[in-house]
């Protein structure tokens, strides 16, 4: 008999005899995975059998619903970058995910979901708790995959989390079968690093940039739109260097915010139907707009026969098929951003464009008296959404990580927040999920632990999620929650006001008492209605060392203006309900 | 304006990746008029040639979206006249009515069919051509009863080039490699 080669007797160290539950965790921990939100179920419970082993290595967040935890999750990839982590069981388990993985698509947010399924043989028998969710989950993530033998696990989770947080990142879910999870066999890890089927992104594109450059040295009103592809290809600093070269005035998108710094002089302001006035008008008057890492939502454009026909438009995106999707791009920059734009800010001549950008500032001066005015200082005794969100950026030193709902508070959020470093803007844009918030503001401070994280939330929607105030108490978790309190639907409610005769159809909520819920929990909180009050309340959140509810019974009725009506040009964006 | 146009794409052979194909023309109210998958020269890579009427450019957003797919390989589209393609038709008529005249037989020589199968019962005629070519003879045949008729999706070939599959994937290999990917 020869002895056994080498390689072989390497390959054999390499591999330990173990169940595919472990060979789950082990997987995990290659991918460098430190935290995973989930909740246990029957289909899943011998992967939590094996987690109970690694409670050093990992941190598992026990969230009060598996929506809860998909969108904690979200948080966390969000304000680090890195891949969020959940796990759920079959049937209900897996079905509560689907929110937040649809959220995810349609922003981009790099996810691995686990879901349990029931064992191989009963797949298609109607079993207990079974549901095909890699049929439902399909259409809302990046890719999907059923494994039904501990031997696929390896490979399935190392691209899976290539797929995730590769080119334009997105979620991904594998369906473990209960039978995978029991079976034992030879585990050995090789991460992932390229699928033939799958180009993440296509080399720099020096012909296009040559053009863009061109067209930008010759422009006379150049504008640049920045999305959430500037943060997630990590090109801050490049974005910066660039406009600042090129003289160019900016605006970000909603997932754009906190790219670039809120106070920097070429930064004007947010696009969108309650973005700022001055980007909106502007695009419908610069001679070449320059888009990077945005994909043109109707929120941004509004009529798109009515968008920027003026202009030359130069777009830089790594996902080839935003390209042309909705405005069709002269020059089409294919690519990842942070290297697209260093190699632009290289080719493009020094220029200032003075004039251009004091136009965006008289048009800042309009909206500040005409809006801004009176939502950080209004005459009433009411307060505004504006006055408590700019209330807590100041007293953070514009330094904390803002989590916005989905409504006027978001809105608010947005419009008030100032934001001095990258990632510190979640909320969900694409889909507009209610109930995205609380959750998300738990991922978001296990992210970053050492930051302040201010979770603002309606009470519309923090009811919906209300239930995850349980898993900021069993963690300790000290996120602020800032409960814009209406007593309505806000956004909904306004177009009501504007749209639908003032037929409040729906919309008005009798509320518990937030505080004394929060009580419940065990998290400090107060409700205020005053501007004295809220001073001193707000001073107290941010500096009490845990968690904490603060209640703003804010204006009943206030709107969020300026506002392009839905279907109207961004031309004919509105500083107040009266225009 | 809408037209005819056929979509190729070539993927890897997995399951699901069908569901996840005819999605993107379900999500966009888009009928199929046709689909037909099977294996390319490559083994494991399979073909899918797909017919709808659209207006290009809600075709060339759909081709985009099939080829985001991470296990689809490559995707595009023709207008009918850019390709050859054929589709395959199979009649079965009652052996009786052939006995009885010369005029199926005729109609089988006229049209290029031919005849796979005649039993005491019944006779299966085979036709391959386009669809207005396999309907004609649907007709004729029908005057004297057709028993079944059953039509094929379209396969499809470019008139531009060869199927170059192995060629493909070496660039593919090259361009894979050409990427500097961020490493986190």
């Amino acid at each position: 008999m020869t002895a056994p080669s080498k390689e072989f007797m390497e390959m054999k160290q390499e591999a330990i005899q173990m169940t595919g539950a472990e060979a789950v965790i082990r997987s995990l921990l290659e991918e460098g995975v430190e935290t995973i939100f989930g909740y246990p179920g029957g289909a899943i419970m011998p992967v939590y059998d094996a987690l109970y082993d690694f409670d050093k290595q990992v941190r598992h967040i026990l969230t009060r619903h598996e929506q809860g935890a998909v969108h904690a999750a979200q948080g966390y990839a969000r304000v680090t970058g890195k891949v969020g982590v959940c796990f759920a069981t079959s049937g209900p388990g897996a079905t509560n995910l689907i929110t937040g993985i649809a959220d995810a698509m349609i922003d981009s947010t790099p996810l691995v979901c686990i879901t349990g399924q029931v064992a191989s043989p009963l797949l298609g028998t109607d079993a207990f708790q079974e549901s095909d969710v890699v049929g439902i989950s399909m259409p809302v993530t990046k890719w999907n995959y059923q494994i039904t033998t501990p031997e696929e696990i390896p490979t399935a989770i190392a691209q899976a989390f290539y797929i995730a947080r590769s080119g334009r990142p997105g979620p991904v879910l594998l369906d473990l079968t209960k039978d995978a999870q029991f079976g034992k066999f030879d585990f050995s890890y090789t991460r992932c690093e390229k699928i033939r089927s799958y180009v993440p992104e296509y080399p720099l594109d020096k012909g296009s940039l040559k053009t863009a450059a061109d067209l930008i040295d010759g422009a006379k009103k150049p504008f640049l739109l920045f999305g959430q592809g500037v943060i997630l290809s990590g090109a801050e600093r490049e974005l910066q260097e660039f406009i600042e070269k090129a003289g160019i005035p900016a605006a970000g998108t909603l997932l754009g915010l906190s790219a670039l710094d809120s106070d920097h002089k070429l930064h004007t302001g947010m696009l969108g139907m309650h973005g700022n006035y001055g980007p909106n008008i502007k695009t419908n008057e610069c001679d070449v707009l320059i888009a990077v890492g945005m994909r043109f939502d109707d929120r941004v454009t509004g009529d798109v026969k009515r968008y920027a026909r003026q202009a030359k438009v130069i777009h830089l995106e790594i996902d080839p098929s935003e390209i042309d999707k909705i405005i069709k791009a002269d020059v089409a920059v294919l690519g990842d951003a942070k290297k697209s734009l260093r190699m632009l800010t290289r080719l493009v001549k020094k220029q200032e464009h003075k004039e251009w950008v004091n136009e965006f500032h008289q048009a800042a001066d309009i909206e500040m008296e005409q809006v801004i005015q009176r939502d950080l200082f209004p005459a009433k005794a009411g307060l505004t959404m504006g006055e408590v969100v700019r209330m807590s950026s100041e007293l953070t030193n514009n330094h904390s990580v803002v989590v916005a709902d989905v409504g006027q508070n978001q809105m608010a959020a947005a419009r008030y927040s100032k934001f001095s470093q990258t990632r510190s803007h979640i909320s969900s844009g694409g889909l507009g999920t209610m109930g995205f918030g609380l959750p998300a503001a738990i991922g978001a401070k296990i992210g970053a632990p050492d930051r302040d994280v201010v979770a603002f939330v309606g009470d519309g929607g923090l009811q919906m999620t209300i239930q995850e105030l349980g898993t900021i108490a069993q963690e300790h978790l000290p996120v602020k929650v800032v409960v814009l309190n209406n007593h309505f639907l806000g956004m909904v409610r306004q177009w009501q006001q504007l749209f639908f005769e003032r037929r409040y159809s729906f919309t008005e909520m009798v509320n518990p008492n937030f505080v004394k819920i929060a009580e419940g929990f065990g998290i400090p909180g107060k409700q205020v209605t005053t501007r004295e009050e809220l001073q001193v309340a707000m001073k107290e959140m941010i500096e009490h060392p845990g968690p904490y509810l603060l209640d703003v019974l804010v204006e009943k009725e206030d709107n969020i203006f300026p506002m392009v009506p839905s279907g109207a040009s961004v031309s004919d964006i509105l500083l107040s309900a009266e225009e | 304006m809408k037209e005819e146009f056929i979509i190729s794409a070539y993927s890897e052979n997995h399951i699901g990746l069908l569901n996840r194909i005819t999605i993107i023309f379900t999500r966009r109210k888009v009928n199929i008029e046709s689909l037909t998958v099977s294996e390319s020269a490559l083994r494991g890579i399979s073909k899918f040639t797909i017919v709808v009427r659209e207006e290009r450019s809600r075709v060339e957003n759909i081709v985009k979206q099939i080829e985001k797919q991470v296990d689809v390989l490559k995707a595009y589209f023709h207008m009918n006249d850019e390709m050859i393609f054929q589709e395959i038709a199979l009649y079965k008529v009652p052996t009786q009515a052939l006995m009885e005249s010369d005029q199926i037989e005729r109609m089988v020589r006229q049209h290029n069919a031919r005849i796979l199968e005649i039993t005491k019962d019944y006779t299966v005629i085979e036709k391959t051509g386009h669809k207005e070519e396999t309907q004609e003879l649907f007709e004729g045949l029908n005057r004297f009863g057709v028993l079944q008729f059953i039509r094929s999706g379209r396969v499809a070939i470019t008139r531009s080039s060869n199927e170059r599959l192995s060629e493909f994937l070496a660039e593919r290999d090259a361009l894979l490699a050409s990427i500097e990917m961020k490493s986190n």
